[in-house]
C-alpha cells in the first residue's frame, strides 16, 4: 500500500521502552565489544531476510540499468496481429492489447519503478535531513514553523494529495512530474525521524563540549549529530523506496501517475484492468514484478532495523 | 483532560486552516490556467469557463478567493462539476456507501489484526508469530490493486464464493472489496500490536503483575493489553487516510458506487472539480477522524493528558 | 476460600511449624542466551526468620536480584532458568510446586517491591485500582469493598488525602510517594516475607530513610520477614540481622550483619566499605575498588575477584577458594579471611 502515513509505523512507536530489571543487570556484564555497524554487519550477514533481499534488489537494479541483459525484444516494437496473445516459448509473457511482447514490457517497466523510488526517496531525504537537522538543533522558532509546516503536510494523504496535484497542476504527466509530487508529499515522515533524533543527541555531553569549544553549529550538526541519526534514516529510506514504488504504481492506476506511452508496472495493471477475465496475464505479470520489488525493499528495511535497532533484537 | 483537549483543539485550526489552503493554492494558485488543468484534454465552452470563473471567484485576489471557498465549505458546499451540478449531491448519493465497505473494512482489520498480533507476541519466535511476520510482510508489499484484482479473480470469479462486482447482493457485496481494502492495514495493525506487546510485556511493570500472583492471562489480558494498545490507536488515525486512498483504488476495482469511484470516475470524465471538492472532503473528514482518535488516545494513556 | 486464607497450609500443603519463615539452599540460577550460558546465581544459601532482616548485597550483576526472582518464582524462562538448590518457605519445597500453585504464594505470603517503582507500576491504571486488584483477584472481595481495602492501606503508608490520591495514576506521584503505594501493594495481604529489591535507589536521600523507616514501622507491626536487596552498606548496618555478601554469582561473605559491617572477612566487602563515607571510621580519603565485575559468561577459574584483589597470590589463580569459617556463624569465601579480618580489628 502506498500511503506515506503507513510509513510512520516503521519508526519507533510511542510506547515507553522500559528495560527490565534483567537486562540492566545484565547489560554491563554480557557487553561485546565492536560498533554498532560492525556488530550490525555480522548480523546481517547471517540474516537470510538480508540475504534474500538484497539479491533481488541487485537483480532489480540491474533489471532496471540494463534490460537488455535479460530480454532481445524491443518493449514498442509491437504487431497488432499478435494482440493478446497467451504466454509462450516465443513470448514468455505473452503480448498484451498491442501486441507488445509482454515479457520485455515488464522487464523495462523496472526502470520507471526503481527510478521514481530512488530519486524521490533521495531527495525527500535529502529536504527532510536539511530540514529536520535545523529543526532539532535550532529548536525555538525555526522548529515551531517547520513542526506546524509538518503537522499541515500530515494532514493530507499521499494518494489523495497526489491526485489533486497531478490532476490540477499538470496537463502532461511524465516520471519528472509524478517523482515532483511524491516528493512534495513524501518529506514530512522522514523530517520527524530526523528531527527527534537530533533532539535526543543534542542533549549529549560531547555536544555540549563541542560547542563549549567554539565547534561552528554547521559543523557539529554534520560531524557530531547527524552520524547519530542515520540509523533510523536508513533503515526508513530503503522502506520509503518500496512504498514510493507502489505509490506510483497506484497513481499511475487510477489515471493520475504516468501516461502511455511511458512503460510502468501501475499503467500496464491500468491498462489490463478490463481484461482480466479474458487475459489475466497482463495483469498477473507486472503484479508479481512490482510486488516482488516492494517486497525486496521491505524486506531490507525490516532486517536492516532488525540489525540496527538492538531493543527489538 | 480538559486542557488538553482544549490544546489539542488550538492545534487542529492552524492545521484545518494550512491544509485547505494547502490543496487550495495547488489546484488554483498555481501559475498557468488552472481551468485548462482540470479539464484535462476537454476543451470547455466559452459559457462554461465563466461559469467557473464565476463559481470559484477567479478573478478575486487569492486570500478572497479562499475566504468565500472556505465559507462554502463552512456550508457544506464543495463546488461543482462543469455541468453546474453540485458536489454535495453527489456526496449525499456516494457517501453513505463508502461509509457501510469503509466500517466493514476497518472492522475487520481492528478485530483481526490485534487477535493475530497478541497470538504472534506472546509466543515471540513460535511457528504463529514466524507465520504472521511472513503473511503480513507479504501482505503489506503486494499492491492493494493487485491484492484487489488476485482476489476478485480467484475468490469471486474462479470459486465463486463471492460476488465479483457491484452492489446488488446487499452487504454480502461488500465484504470481498472490505476485506481487501482491510488487508493491509491488517497486517499493519497484526505488526504493531505485536511489537508493542514484546515491547510492554519486557516492562517492569508486567513483572510487578506477575510479583502480584496474577495469571498469565491477566497479566497479558488487562495490564499489558491495555498499554499496547496505545501505538495501535494511534495508527489507525493515520491508517484512515490510507483507508480513503485504498477505497478509491477498491470502489474502482469492484465497481461499487461510493466516493472513491466517484474520484476515480471523476478523473476519467476529467471532471476536475468534482475530484478536487472530493479530494478535500475527505481530507476534512480525514482530519476529524485524528482529532477524535486523539481524545480516544488520551482516554487510553493518562500520561499524555497532563503532557 | 479457606484454604488460601489459612496460613497454615502452603498452596494446601502443611507446613512445618518447626521449619524457618524461608531457607534457601545451594540455589543455581542460569540464563541460557545466544552467546552462552550466564550462571548468574552459583551456590546461594541463607535462612530467613520471622521478623529478621536479611540482606542480599552486591554490586549490578552480582546475581542478587536475580536470587530474589528465583524466590518469587518469576524469573522469564527461558532464558532464564533454576537448575538447582532449594527454596523452603516454612518448609514447604516451593521449587517443587507447580505454576498454578507458586502464583497463589506470590502476592499473598511472599510479596516483592522494585528499585524504580514508576516504571513497576502499570502506568495506565489509577494507583487505588492496582492495589484493589490483589483483594479482587486473590481473595474474590467485590470491586468496592476492594477499593475501601486499598485506601486503608494507602493511609496506612501514610499517603496523604489517600481517598482523592487512589484515583491517580502513578505518574501523578513523587517518587517517594510511588514506592509507597508499592508497599502498600505488596503489604495488601499480609505477607509473611516482602522482597524489597533496591527499594530507595531511585529517590533522595531523605526520601531514602523515610521509606526505610516505613519498612521497618511495618515489619514491626506484622512481624514479616524482609529480603532487602541493596548494594548500600549503608543501609544493611542499621536494618539487616543478617548479611549475604555476592559477587559474580556466588556468596563471598556471610554472617549476622554487624560482625560482617565491622570486621569484613573478604577483600571484597572490605572493598564496599572502604568506598563508603563513614562517620564511625576516620579515613583520609575513599577508596573505590579498582577495575570492574567479570563477564559472567567467561569467569576465569579461581577467585572470581582475584583481578580486583589486592591480597591475591597464586593460589587465587588456581583455587576457587570455598567458605571458611570465621566465627561459627560467619563466613568467608577468601583464601587469606585472617589477613583481610586483621585489617579491621584495631579500628
Amino acid at each position: 500500500m502506498s500511503d506515506r502515513d503507513r510509513e510512520r509505523l516503521f519508526t519507533s512507536s510511542p510506547a515507553p521502552v522500559v528495560a527490565s530489571f534483567e537486562e540492566l543487570e545484565a547489560e554491563p556484564i554480557i557487553r561485546r565489544e565492536g560498533s554498532l555497524y560492525a556488530d550490525a554487519w555480522r548480523q546481517l550477514r547471517r540474516r537470510p531476510m538480508f540475504i534474500i533481499s538484497g539479491v533481488l534488489i541487485v537483480i532489480l537494479a540491474v533489471m532496471a540499468i540494463w534490460p537488455g541483459l535479460f530480454t532481445r525484444a524491443d518493449p514498442r516494437a509491437c504487431n497488432l496481429a499478435d494482440s493478446l496473445l497467451r504466454p509462450s516459448s516465443e513470448h514468455w509473457f505473452g503480448t498484451d492489447v498491442q501486441g507488445c511482447d509482454y515479457y520485455a514490457r515488464t522487464i523495462w517497466g523496472a526502470r520507471v519503478s526503481i527510478t521514481i523510488g530512488v530519486l524521490v526517496t533521495a531527495c525527500s531525504t535529502l529536504i527532510a535531513v536539511l530540514l529536520g537537522s535545523m529543526a532539532g538543533y535550532y529548536g525555538g522558532w525555526v522548529d515551531t514553523v517547520i513542526a506546524r509546516l509538518t503537522d499541515i503536510w500530515f494532514a493530507i494523504p499521499t494518494i489523495l494529495g497526489g491526485i489533486v496535484i497531478l490532476r490540477s497542476v499538470f496537463s502532461t504527466r511524465g516520471l519528472l512530474q509524478v517523482s515532483l509530487v511524491l516528493i512534495v508529499l513524501g518529506w514530512p515522515t522522514m523530517l520527524r525521524l530526523v528531527r527527534s533524533a537530533v533532539m535526543a543527541t543534542k542533549e549529549m555531553d560531547y555536544v555540549d563540549a563541542a560547542r563549549a569549544l567554539g565547534v561552528r553549529n554547521f559543523r557539529i550538526i554534520r560531524r557530531h549529530i547527524l552520524p547519530n541519526a542515520v540509523a533510523p534514516v536508513i533503515v526508513y529510506a530503503t522502506i520509503t523506496v518500496g512504498v514510493i514504488i507502489s505509490a506510483e504504481a497506484a497513481l499511475s492506476f487510477l489515471g493520475v501517475g504516468l501516461q502511455l506511452p511511458a512503460i510502468s508496472w501501475g499503467l500496464m495493471i491500468s491498462v489490463a484492468q478490463n481484461r482480466i477475465l479474458t487475459a489475466p496475464h497482463l495483469l498477473l505479470f507486472p503484479g508479481a514484478f512490482l510486488s516482488v520489488t516492494v517486497f525486496s525493499f521491505i524486506l531490507m528495511g525490516d532486517a536492516l532495523r532488525d540489525a540496527l535497532d538492538p531493543r527489538l533484537r | 483532560m480538559g486542557r488538553y483537549l482544549i490544546r489539542r483543539l488550538l492545534q487542529f485550526i492552524p492545521v484545518f486552516f494550512g491544509a485547505t489552503l494547502l490543496i487550495f493554492i495547488m489546484v488554483w494558485a498555481i501559475p498557468g490556467d488552472p481551468i485548462a488543468a482540470l479539464a484535462g484534454d476537454r476543451v470547455l465552452p466559452e459559457q462554461v469557463v465563466q461559469q467557473i470563473r464565476d463559481r470559484y471567484n477567479l478573478d478575486d485576489p487569492l486570500i478572497v478567493q479562499y475566504g468565500k471557498y472556505m465559507g462554502g465549505v463552512f456550508q457544506g458546499d464543495f463546488g461543482e462539476d462543469f455541468r453546474g451540478r453540485p458536489v454535495t449531491d453527489l456526496l449525499g448519493q456516494r457517501l453513505p456507501i463508502t461509509v457501510r465497505l469503509a466500517l466493514l473494512a476497518f472492522g475487520f482489520e481492528v478485530v483481526l489484526g490485534i487477535i493475530a498480533g497478541i497470538l504472534a507476541g506472546v509466543r515471540k519466535g513460535g511457528f504463529v508469530d514466524n507465520l504472521v511476520l511472513i503473511s503480513t510482510l507479504v501482505v503489506i508489499a503486494i499492491p492493494i490493486f493487485v491484492l484487489g484484482f488476485l482476489a476478485q479473480l480467484l475468490l469471486g470469479v474462479r470459486f465463486g464464493w463471492f460476488p465479483v462486482s457491484g452492489v446488488q447482493h446487499g452487504l454480502y457485496s461488500y465484504l470481498l472489496p472490505a476485506m481487501v481494502l482491510g488487508s493491509v492495514s491488517l497486517a499493519y495493525i497484526a505488526r504493531l500490536t505485536r511489537t508493542s506487546l514484546i515491547e510492554n510485556l519486557r516492562a517492569d511493570y508486567v513483572r510487578t503483575a506477575t510479583a502480584k500472583g496474577l495469571s498469565r492471562r491477566r497479566v497479558v489480558g488487562i495490564h499489558t493489553f491495555r498499554n499496547s494498545m496505545i501505538p495501535v490507536v494511534t495508527f489507525l488515525a493515520i491508517d484512515l487516510g490510507s483507508l480513503m486512498g485504498g477505497a478509491i483504488i477498491t470502489e474502482t476495482i469492484f465497481n461499487i458506487p461510493g466516493l472513491g469511484r466517484a474520484v476515480f470516475e471523476g478523473v476519467q470524465r476529467q471532471e476536475g472539480t468534482v475530484v478536487v471538492g472530493i479530494v478535500t472532503f475527505l481530507v476534512l473528514v480525514y482530519m476529524m477522524a485524528n482529532l477524535l482518535v486523539d481524545v480516544l488516545y488520551a482516554v487510553l494513556d493518562p500520561r499524555i493528558r497532563y503532557e | 476460600m479457606a484454604t488460601t486464607l489459612s496460613r497454615d497450609a502452603v498452596a494446601g500443603r502443611p507446613v512445618d511449624p518447626a521449619a524457618p519463615l524461608l531457607v534457601v539452599e545451594d540455589l543455581h540460577v542460569e540464563f541460557r542466551i545466544e552467546a552462552g550460558t550466564v550462571r548468574a546465581v552459583n551456590g546461594l544459601s541463607y535462612t530467613l526468620r520471622r521478623g529478621e532482616t536479611v540482606a542480599i548485597l552486591g554490586e549490578s550483576g552480582s546475581g542478587k536480584s536475580v536470587s530474589a526472582q528465583a524466590v518469587m518464582g518469576i524469573i522469564d524462562s527461558p532464558p532464564g532458568f533454576v537448575t538447582g538448590g532449594s527454596v523452603r518457605f516454612r518448609g514447604v519445597e516451593l521449587l517443587d510446586l507447580s505454576e498454578a500453585d507458586r502464583r497463589r504464594v506470590r502476592g499473598d505470603r511472599i510479596a516483592m517491591i522494585f528499585q524504580d517503582a514508576l516504571t513497576a507500576l502499570n502506568p495506565v491504571f489509577p494507583v487505588g485500582w492496582q492495589i484493589a486488584e490483589m483483594f479482587r483477584m486473590h481473595r474474590g472481595v467485590p470491586r468496592k469493598e476492594a477499593r475501601e481495602k486499598a485506601i486503608e492501606l494507602m493511609e496506612r503508608v501514610k499517603i496523604p488525602s489517600a481517598r482523592t490520591r487512589a484515583g491517580s495514576y502513578p505518574h501523578e506521584f513523587s517518587g517517594g510517594m510511588r514506592q509507597r503505594v508499592m508497599i502498600a501493594m505488596a503489604l495488601s495481604l499480609d505477607p509473611e516475607i516482602l522482597i524489597a529489591d533496591e527499594p530507595t535507589t531511585a529517590l533522595d536521600v531523605t526520601v531514602q530513610a523515610q521509606i526505610m523507616a516505613l519498612l521497618a514501622e511495618l515489619q514491626q507491626q506484622t512481624g514479616m520477614g524482609l529480603i532487602l536487596i541493596t548494594h548500600d552498606l549503608g543501609v544493611v548496618a542499621e536494618v539487616a540481622d543478617q548479611v549475604v555478601v555476592m559477587y559474580a554469582g556466588r556468596e563471598v561473605e556471610k554472617g549476622p550483619s554487624l560482625p560482617v559491617y565491622h570486621r569484613p572477612a573478604h577483600p571484597y566487602t572490605l572493598g564496599l566499605m572502604d568506598s563508603l563515607p563513614r562517620r564511625d571510621v576516620h579515613t583520609e580519603r575513599l577508596r573505590p575498588i579498582k577495575g570492574s565485575p567479570p563477564d559472567l559468561l567467561a569467569i576465569p577459574p579461581g577467585c572470581p575477584f582475584r583481578p580486583r584483589c589486592p591480597y591475591a597470590r597464586d593460589i587465587c589463580a588456581a583455587e576457587e577458594p570455598p567458605l571458611a569459617a570465621v566465627t561459627s556463624e560467619h563466613v568467608s569465601a577468601c583464601h587469606f579471611w585472617e589477613e583481610v579480618s586483621r585489617e579491621r580489628a584495631g579500628a
